[in-house]
């Protein structure tokens, strides 16, 4: 009987509780960043999201060129903020040890040397700021500077989330063409390997040959090799083969069969496993009545073996969608080869403190395996079970 | 956009093709065309039956070979020679890895992480999976900590990266963590560039990507262990934690082992989250990484990185031993 509500049960629950915690709050942080407006998400903590901001800055009014002339006075009229901001104000000042010297929609008197520097005994003007932001300030001399009128405010702005950090990554950052890349490498490498490693598999269970364990053992051993062991010769090798043939060393089909073979040796392992363990009497029941042993793999092997597919299928598609070092060395970096892994490590050094841009990038780089996760997670579990040792 | 699909698409068809053109067609060749005039018919069947299997394997082995065996004798050889892989030097990439000042930096992060990222994972793992059997909402705590197995090493390094983030001493936090540091009153920090202990925020990534292999792989192990066995130490008085330590623990001590060595080579190979969060810099550099700054540096020194990868090798070396051994064992069982 398992027994929810004793004593160390409720600590079991709330170890567990702090543990998941830290689990998701990182990715759960990111995915609220990604939705949130540049000026919020670089100023305040993502756990503040639901909350209104109040916080004290500045901006300047416009300048020179933005005076008009109404009667005696100079006047610069405009917003501080644009309207989609959604920004309120609450107090405005020209001084910046005194944000909140006055109300937002009252006309105050500037004094004088305030906004010029030589003193007449005259003020200066008046400036009145409202809440929407929007200002008008009045000078009684000519105004020549370029830069505007520095105004301290208190501002609240109010929870804001958008989407435009996506269409923004996806268009212009060229995110949405790293995805499509991403694709164009992924579904080739996830079914190259299958079939080859199939009929490797059933050879390995179904057939005799001299040296069939020391083969395989081969394959056991190669499941661990670290695949930086192979980047120099066959980057050599790359190198020759495009010099000889004239063609790009750097190409969709090169990197298509690096990943099937890296793929391979554990594509062979678990397909054996679930393969040998397909019950004898099918296999030689339908060699008594004469069948071949192609016939035997496509006609009865083949299908029952489908959820070992499966799972090697979900493995290897998420191993090449996250990849980073085979691309890397056998795409590289040009904007029809590059994939999102990659890109995201580009955005990092280019855009390291731009994080509406890395926040919905690495969101569109992250969304589809984790879907494909979720959503295939039993085959991904049974594969992780029947061999658990992964190389590459 | 339409040209990328098509283009995915045929690649997928063709080589889909391609395979199954071979299979069957190298089958029809040798089930018809080699009907050779030899007079006993087992004899010729001997021979179809000898040659069928390697039709079979020929695509395998010929990939395995181009991709892995050949480049594993090719770098062994380039080890021995100079940056242009021409002129034979003997052990003097060898002498040089031992007196470099990047390297044996790089050596003992690779051995920090070795110590820590696997125990950690594994130790993790094997609470959550014990646990999460005890509680209703296990099922989902599972999946959460799971969950980061389906992302990119890159992907990861973001998500932590906005976790480690340092805003200067004065300003308000948007990294999770100088704001919990600032509101336990302590100073905020740049985590990553802080030296020595940067290695650790780095590692921290990989078991947070990590625990959840080891949960799985646990959680179905301690599900085979005799629930009679547990009832009988219950009965005879023995309390949860002394089932857990003196019945459970030794049961599964050799998944464990499974898990601890699965997480060892990733951890040997770990290349992206390095390169995403430091570059290497700021001592934070592991042999991958310093295999790939110098096949790349100065036009690439092939003598110098092929000896890196070599040593990497040699790290794996005992794992694989060991999964041989365990894979012979099983057989022997079968």
């Amino acid at each position: 009987m398992k027994k929810y509500f004793s004593l160390p049960s409720l600590a079991a629950q709330l170890l567990l509780l702090v543990i998941v915690t830290v689990w998701v709050l990182p990715t759960f942080g990111l995915f609220v960043s990604s939705f949130r407006v540049k000026e919020q998400l670089t100023t305040s903590g993502w756990w503040t999201a639901m909350s209104t901001q109040t916080r004290a800055d500045m901006r300047r009014t416009g300048g020179s060129q933005s005076v008009a002339l109404e009667g005696e006075k100079f006047v610069i009229s405009g917003r501080l903020f644009g309207p989609e901001a959604n920004v309120k104000l609450k107090s405005f000042s020209l001084k910046s040890s005194a944000p909140s010297q006055f109300p937002v929609g009252t006309k105050v008197e500037i004094a004088d040397g305030q906004v010029f520097d030589e003193a007449d005994g005259q003020p200066d003007g008046t400036l009145l700021v409202n809440e929407d932001s929007s200002y008008r300030l009045e000078l009684n001399n000519p105004y020549d500077k370029d830069r505007g009128v520095r105004i301290f405010y208190v501002a609240e702005s109010p929870p804001v989330f958008v989407a435009k950090n996506y269409a923004q990554v996806i268009a212009s950052e060229g995110v949405g063409q790293a995805f499509l890349n991403t694709f164009k490498v992924t579904i080739p490498a996830t079914f190259i390997p299958i079939l080859i490693a199939a009929f490797a598999a059933y050879a390995f269970s179904w057939m005799n040959f001299p040296g069939r364990k020391w083969l395989f053992i081969v394959v056991v051993g190669l499941l661990v090799v670290p695949l930086q062991m192979s980047l120099i010769p066959l980057l050599r090798l790359y190198n020759q083969l495009g010099g000889v043939f004239g063609i790009e060393s750097k190409s969709y089909l090169g990197v298509w069969l690096a990943h099937s073979a890296f793929g391979l040796p554990l594509a062979i392992y678990l397909l054996r496993n679930y393969i040998a363990a397909l019950p004898r009497d099918i296999i030689e029941s339908a060699r008594m009545d004469g069948a071949s042993h192609f016939q035997i793999f496509t006609r009865i092997v083949l299908p029952l073996s489908l959820p070992a597919l499966a799972s090697f299928a979900i493995f290897q598609f998420l191993w090449v969608w996250n990849d980073f070092l085979i691309a890397l060395v056998f795409l590289g970096k040009a904007p029809e080869n590059i994939v999102l892994t990659i890109k995201l490590n580009d955005l990092l050094g280019s855009r390291g403190e731009s994080w509406e841009i890395l926040t919905a990038s690495a969101f569109v780089s992250i969304a589809v395996p984790v879907a494909v996760f979720f959503s295939l997670q039993r085959f991904f579990v049974r594969g992780l079970l029947s061999g658990s040792v992964k190389g590459g | 956009m339409t040209d990328q699909i098509l283009q995915t698409l045929t690649a997928v068809l063709v080589s889909i093709l391609f395979c199954l053109l071979y299979f069957a067609g190298s089958n029809f060749l040798i089930d018809k065309i080699i009907d050779l005039p030899i007079a006993n018919k087992n004899k010729l069947e001997r021979i179809r039956s000898g040659v069928r299997p390697w039709l079979f394997l020929a695509p395998a082995f010929l990939l395995l070979g181009t991709y892995l065996l050949y480049p594993l004798l090719e770098t062994f050889r380039l080890s021995f020679y100079d940056s242009t892989g021409d002129v034979f030097v003997g052990w003097a990439n060898y002498k040089w890895v031992l007196e470099d000042q990047n390297f044996l930096i790089t050596i003992r992060n690779n051995f920090l992480w070795l110590l820590v990222v696997p125990a950690c994972a594994t130790a993790l793992g094997l609470i959550v999976a014990v646990l999460a059997d005890r509680v209703w909402w296990g099922g989902f705590a599972k999946s959460m900590v799971f969950m980061p197995m389906a992302i990119s090493f890159v992907g990861a390094s973001v998500i932590w990266k906005f976790v480690y983030d340092f805003q200067g001493p004065q300003a308000d936090q948007i990294g999770i963590l100088n704001a919990m540091v600032m509101g336990l009153g302590l100073q905020p920090q740049a985590w990553v560039t802080l030296p020595f202990w940067n290695n650790f925020f780095l590692m921290a990534i990989l078991i947070w990507i990590q625990t959840g292999f080891a949960m799985v792989i646990l959680s179905a192990a301690l599900r085979g262990v005799p629930t009679e066995t547990i009832e009988a130490a219950r009965i005879d008085g023995a309390s949860e934690l002394q089932i857990f330590f003196e019945i459970m623990v030794p049961q599964i001590m050799s998944t464990v082992l499974v898990v601890w060595t699965t997480i060892t080579i990733t951890v040997l190979k770990v290349f992206d989250i390095v390169m995403a969060m430091t570059g290497g810099q700021w001592d934070t550099s592991v042999l991958a990484n310093l295999m790939y700054d110098w096949m790349f540096r100065g036009g690439g020194d092939y003598g110098r990185s092929s000896t890196l990868a070599m040593i990497l090798m040699f790290a794996v070396v005992p794992v694989m031993a060991f999964n041989i051994r365990r894979f012979r064992t099983e057989e022997a069982q079968r």
